[in-house]
């Protein structure tokens, strides 16, 4: 928390605590965006967000993602003391820290990843998770310098490195910096093969842009969830610069899958199992129960 | 050719336009006005000096685009010799957004390969404003290959809006041939020479940006964003590109003071279109200082240099965690 307020200058520092809004009790129904049916929210979650009527994936939290990947004993977070710095002194109709004041009480994360190391069924594991609420995901230094650090861990370690990004792609505020985070995080994974350990990257909705074109599409095995919109440039930007409709199911994984760019597509209630089977193959272990 | 002249040049235009005409009148004149036409070159001459000691980000932009600006095919004809170039990605298609090929630097052989825009309307849209599609990339990939296997060092040339955005390239996987660049060219086991041009756009430019030397021409651009695209979407006004531009941090002097580059090469006074010859020149010496630079490396001690620079990216503090 000091090193926000360190951040802001007085006059727009806020209450502390007034009002998070990621804490609001959430309402007891909810509709599914896919296919309209009113929910339960306990169903729902019971589900891991997969709307038990169309199988639509609502999008998670990154600490959600890393609960249901990882084993709950022996985790420890990595990089969590890397936060962000205003460095351009960036202004558009808000500055950076004040943006970076309000993601940072809406999540109550310090920035867009999350690197934890622990094990999936016993398999020991370094995995990041990518926080959407936090700014779009979006990858600047902090996400940069957190990644790298969680894959020199696992090359230490000799343990596997797996990415869940969901990401709107670099973030504009830190401008050249950010970019320069597509070379450094893929950069990085160069030394996980140099030790022949696996690097499996995992695909939500939304995962483009920067994110999309640096390390994403690298991964040893390249998994999509169900319907992520996955690509380079957004669909808008696209239909600006080519003026057609785009085409039905259009950067969807299933497109994807079809055009060859991804291995497989996981349903989120299998995840973990698949994950896990992936990596006793990958690495000549006994199948996993 | 003629020099055309952006917006903010226009008194430059306009003294430029009088020197012209007097040149004309003075042909069938008895009176001598050399002169008085020599006293305008000066003051064209200062007044283009003087706009250019000045320039907004926002205006470099506008220079960095100037329709008149040389291109790569440019320079690789004026500083090489011997140019082959060398066509497609062996899967796909020939991308005509992004040239490569075997050329000789002062007689040593080397891999060049760059983005390349068009002249006219019809070369524009051969060359596709210089947007490649993945088969461009996966080009710039191969040849990379090339220069591995056979030991030469690899030389770029940057100058593209950005990659292509359209249906085909994201059909055919822009960004995993974008990403599996970034990839390949951290583990390359030859120099990377890289050189901004013109515009360094984004995951575009990026994608045959990283080396062991990165230097930018003086009036290049270098952005996560373009300034428009930024604009668009912070501002929800692409009209407020220049704040934008201004704030990104775009130009070579100022990713200099950020250590995001290593070099500036000047150009020109009135910038690189004005003289494509003398722009050649100091960047054929620019080149052959940053090959100098980096031959005497190891393979080992090379590739550890460009790793360490790569993760050296990025501006963040460390805190103890609450």
């Amino acid at each position: 928390m000091s090193w926000l307020n360190k951040l802001l200058p007085p006059k727009i520092k806020r209450e502390q605590g007034a009002q998070r809004r990621a804490n609001l009790p959430e309402g007891l129904w909810s509709k599914c965006p896919s296919c309209e049916a009113v929910l339960y929210a306990t169903d729902l979650d019971n589900n891991l967000q997969v709307c038990p009527k169309c199988g639509h994936h609502n999008r998670l939290r990154a600490r959600q993602r890393l609960d249901l990947l990882l084993d709950p004993e022996g985790r420890f977070e990595i990089g969590a003391e890397v936060v962000p710095v205003d460095s351009l002194k960036f202004k558009d109709s808000k500055r950076y820290p004040e943006r970076l004041m309000e993601a940072f009480e809406a999540t109550d994360e310090s920035d867009s990843l999350v690197v934890m190391q622990g094990a999936i069924k016993n398999l020991p594991v370094v995995v990041a998770a990518f926080e959407f609420e936090f700014m779009g995901g979006s990858m600047g230094s902090v996400l940069g310098e957190r990644f790298v650090r969680g894959v020199q861990i696992a090359v230490e370690s000799d343990q596997p490195f797996i990415c869940i990004t969901a990401s709107g792609g670099a973030r504009m505020q830190e401008g050249l910096f950010s970019l320069m985070q597509m070379a450094k995080t893929t950069a990085a994974l160069t030394k996980l093969s140099e030790k022949d350990l696996p690097f499996i990257s995992i695909l939500t909705d939304p995962t483009m842009g920067g994110v999309s074109a640096s390390f994403a599409f690298v991964g040893d095995v390249v998994i999509a969830e169900p319907k992520a919109l996955i690509g380079f440039a957004g669909p808008r930007v696209i239909e600006q610069t080519v003026r057609e409709t785009l085409p039905e199911g259009f950067q969807r994984s299933e497109f994807l899958l079809d055009k060859g760019a991804v291995d497989l597509i996981v349903d989120r209630r299998e995840m973990r199992d698949k994950v896990a089977q992936l990596l006793a193959l990958l690495q000549k272990l006994p199948a996993v129960a | 050719m003629k020099t055309s002249f952006l917006d903010f040049e226009q008194a430059i235009a306009d003294l430029e336009a009088k020197i012209e005409e007097l040149r004309f009148v003075q042909d069938d004149s008895a009176v001598d006005i050399s002169e008085e036409i020599g006293r305008l070159e000066k003051k064209s001459a200062q007044l283009t000096k003087d706009i250019y000691g000045k320039l907004t980000p926002w205006q470099v932009a506008q220079v960095a685009r100037h329709p008149q600006r040389p291109y790569s095919l440019d320079y690789i004809s004026r500083i090489f010799t011997d140019f082959e170039e060398l066509h497609g990605d062996r899967a796909f298609a020939d991308d005509h957004a992004i040239v490569g090929g075997l050329a000789r630097f002062n007689g040593q052989p080397v891999v060049v390969i760059g983005h390349q825009k068009g002249r006219d309307t019809k070369e524009k849209i051969f060359r596709n404003f210089g947007m490649p599609r993945p088969e461009g990339y996966r080009k710039a990939l191969r040849l990379m290959r090339l220069a591995e296997k056979f030991d030469l060092p690899v030389m770029t040339f940057v100058d593209t809006p950005g990659a292509y955005p359209g249906i085909d390239a994201e059909e055919r996987g822009q960004s995993e041939a974008i990403g599996r660049n970034l990839y390949v060219m951290a583990e390359l086991k030859v120099p990377i020479i890289v050189t901004i041009i013109g515009e360094g756009g984004s995951g575009g430019a990026l994608a045959i940006a990283v080396g062991d030397v990165v230097q930018m021409l003086q009036y290049s651009t270098y952005s996560v964003i373009s300034p428009e695209g930024c604009a668009s979407i912070l501002w929800k006004s692409a009209e407020k590109a220049p704040e934008a531009a201004e704030t990104m941090g775009i130009t070579a002097a100022r990713l200099k003071t950020l250590g995001l580059i290593d070099k500036i090469v000047n150009e020109p006074v009135g910038g690189a279109h004005r003289d494509h010859a003398v722009m050649a020149q100091s960047l054929h010496k620019a080149l052959q200082e940053a090959l100098r630079q980096v031959s005497g490396l190891t393979k080992a001690e090379l590739l550890q240099t460009r790793y360490d620079r790569l993760m050296s990216y990025g501006r963040f503090k460390e805190q103890p965690v609450s």
